[in-house]
């Protein structure tokens, strides 16, 4: 019993970070319908940022209370920089290209920013330094420590806010014009181009974020962590339903869990001979599973296929 | 025809001369069947000219090339022609090596030696066919959940089958060594045509023949067929369909076509020919392992797809080439070129090349996206030359 709550509070914490990432994926496809390949490595280019500007500014003797927050923003800002980027350079003049087209820029400037960050910042795993005592709680036999905590908090927090700007803003409601109608809204006087630089923007500024927060979790960073993790909130996009924001939450939390209790039962369940070195896996038979029987995801009402 | 192989000839040099003069070669006339007898005889003396210009390790960087061009028009079949992007094409070849690797070494002694004390030697001509429908069929598992969806789905899904495949075969070592994990299969037995073993050197007709020319020419025979079946299939009812449907699927499926089957069918084609490459790729390389496998090798044949321009057999002929070679000679450039520069090595040539390749793919999707040397149809259609013709097609769909 300790063992599933234990497994099913990691699941949280996990999930709310592929919710996180997920919903980068899931605002550029509401709105460009687009694959955002490239999402997962803007996750790695935060965390990255993080983790390098926070040793500097501790080697120099800044205080954690202030170096946290400071990189975190240098982070956020260098990641909105580069979602810009790539809209521009990769996806914008391709907007009215084939659909072959945009997908191959977008595995094309994955594998630069891979091989750039590779580049920069070496092939070694990088630790996160320990800021303060990371204390673990523990309840009912299960154990939580600070980090934890505070990851699926900011999270919750963060896609609040993000629901508020969807639902509640000036801006917001341009992006869902856009969704819903591209030239529709263009006529209506919404500034499509600077709409949809915004979205990547955000979405971009979340994945910082979520660069922060897995780093944090595990203490590591390393330059090919955004692949498997670009992948796995896809699929958590994709199980929520491709396009709306809820679902996104709800897919990344629901693959968090299923991930967790895959990976701590998969031995007991197959007599052994799979071990938890297949979690990986299970992300990928949740994609498959859901487009053989609900392609428009949990909460997607919209039909996946759309010309 | 011919004009069009003139001019290319003096656009791209002698080696596009000789690939497209092997394509000509069901033309009948007269100056092109004596071109087909040069460039055939060309081809049969390149093992020896490259030996004796280069030395030995550059006929197997050739035999390599070779490979690498099999694998790139299989890729041709699914991307060029039916317009589906597939980002895990290496792990069909995976399959196909694995396969030999399994049937046809030692290894499976170590897993069931009540059942083959001795491991499982079938010989390759057996494996091979049995390779390609193995491959074919995990093709068809992946192919038929997500073909019915868009296309997004289907290159996210091999994407993540690229991986997952190694996954496997790094694990399936414990409880039951199938793969043996990190470290491969290795002593792999040779593949022999007609009794010959291609892995010992031969005499034959007072000629010594080296391993690596002898897997030359079994490539060259397979990577003629490989061409012949995708020239065929260009051409033939199920290309044309393939070629609709890379247009507007939703018009191919008004016109009747099973628009399903068929991008299933070119999903599994291509499958197919990958996993026979890997067959293939395991007799000549002894051994075979999972890193070998990584999404890099699915990039780089892409890469070589997009490069020479999809849909183009001489184009995606010319991009295999091109980029088969090119670590070669980034080897040999980029390390003294930076050690003369800045006295030690920045960029290691592996990083580079993989950087190249992205910049590659993006730079070719925005300033040409029908490739090096495109195909006539692919050119129109992705509408490098006619901007007119571009936007009102993409209005129509939508």
């Amino acid at each position: 019993m300790e063992i599933l709550l234990q497994q099913i509070i990691n699941g949280l914490v996990q999930g709310s970070i592929y919710a996180l990432v997920a919903l980068g994926y899931t605002m550029v496809y509401g709105i460009l319908g687009l694959i955002n390949f490239a999402h997962g490595e803007v996750v790695m280019v935060g965390a990255m940022l993080v983790l390098s500007s926070l040793t500097a500014m501790l080697g120099w003797g800044v205080p954690p209370v202030l170096a946290l927050p400071i990189s975190v923003m240098l982070a956020i800002t260098g990641c909105m920089a580069l979602g810009y980027g790539i809209e521009r350079i990769a996806y914008r003049p391709l907007r009215h290209a084939p659909r072959l087209a945009p997908l191959i820029t977008a595995i094309g400037v994955s594998i630069v920013l891979q091989n750039l960050a590779m580049m920069i910042w070496g092939r070694d795993y990088h630790s996160f330094p320990q800021l303060f005592a990371n204390t673990t709680h523990s309840f009912g036999g299960a154990v939580i420590n600070d980090i934890q905590i505070i990851i699926f908090v900011m999270a919750v927090a963060i896609m609040a806010g993000l629901m508020v700007v969807v639902h509640h803003t000036r801006l917001g409601r341009a992006m869902r014009a856009i969704a819903e109608n591209q030239h529709a809204a263009q006529l209506m006087g919404v500034d499509v181009n600077r709409v949809i630089s915004i979205t990547f923007m955000l979405g971009s500024a979340m994945a910082a974020v979520a660069g922060l927060m897995v780093s944090a979790n595990y203490g590591l960073a390393h330059y090919y962590m955004g692949f498997l993790l670009g992948l796995k909130a896809f699929t958590a996009a994709v199980l929520g339903g491709i396009g709306n924001l809820r679902g996104a939450m709800l897919g990344g939390l629901l693959l968090g869990l299923i991930e967790s209790l895959g990976a701590g039962y998969i031995g007991d369940l197959s007599g052994g001979f799979f071990g938890s070195n297949y979690q990986d896996v299970f992300a990928f038979l949740v994609l498959i599973a859901v487009l053989v029987f609900r392609p428009s995801g949990l909460l997607g009402e919209r039909l996946a296929e759309r010309a | 025809m011919s004009r069009r192989s003139l001019c290319g000839s003096l656009r791209f040099g002698l080696l596009a001369t000789l690939l497209r003069g092997f394509f000509v070669m069901q033309f009948s006339d007269k100056r092109n069947r004596l071109k087909f007898w040069l460039v055939l005889a060309a081809l049969l003396l390149l093992p020896f000219i490259t030996d004796a210009l280069l030395g030995r390790s550059w006929v197997r960087i050739v035999d390599f090339a070779m490979l690498y061009i099999m694998l790139a028009l299989g890729l041709n079949i699914v991307v060029g022609y039916a317009g589906l992007l597939d980002l895990g094409y290496i792990a069909f070849f995976a399959v196909g090596a694995y396969c030999y690797a399994l049937t046809g070494s030692p290894h499976l002694a170590l897993a069931f030696p009540m059942m083959f004390p001795a491991g499982v030697h079938l010989p390759f001509w057996i494996v091979l066919p049995m390779a390609a429908l193995v491959a074919g069929g995990f093709g068809v598992l992946l192919g038929a959940p997500t073909l019915r969806l868009r296309g997004d789905y289907l290159a996210i899904v091999t994407l993540g089958f690229g991986e997952i495949i190694r996954i496997f075969l790094n694990n399936l070592d414990a409880p039951v060594n199938l793969t043996n994990g990190p470290q491969g299969i290795s002593r792999i037995d040779p593949v022999s045509v007609a009794g010959v073993s291609l892995n010992s050197t031969q005499h034959i007709f007072g000629i010594v023949f080296p391993a690596v020319h002898l897997y030359f020419y079994l490539f060259l025979a397979f990577t003629a067929l490989v061409v012949f079946v995708s020239r065929r299939l260009e051409r033939s009812r199920i290309g044309r369909a393939w070629m609709a449907i890379r247009e507007d699927e939703v018009a191919a499926s008004a016109m009747g076509i099973d628009t399903r089957n068929l991008k299933l069918l070119a999903f599994a084609m291509g499958a197919m020919s990958g996993g026979a490459s890997g067959a293939l790729f395991a007799g000549f390389q002894g051994f075979v392992s999972p890193e070998s496998f990584s999404l890099m090798e699915s990039v780089m044949v892409l890469c070589m797809v997009v490069l020479g321009g999809m849909g183009n057999i001489a184009g995606v002929i010319f991009g295999a080439i091109l980029l088969a070679l090119l670590p070669e000679v980034l080897r040999h450039i980029v390390v003294p070129a930076q050690q003369a520069l800045f006295g030690r090595t920045l960029v290691d040539p592996e990083s580079l090349r993989m950087l190249l390749f992205g910049t590659a793919l993006i730079v070719m999707m925005l300033y040409r996206p029908a490739g090096l040397l495109p195909s006539r149809v692919r050119r129109r259609e992705l509408g490098a030359d006619e901007p007119a013709a571009e936007t009102s097609v993409y209005d129509a769909t939508h």
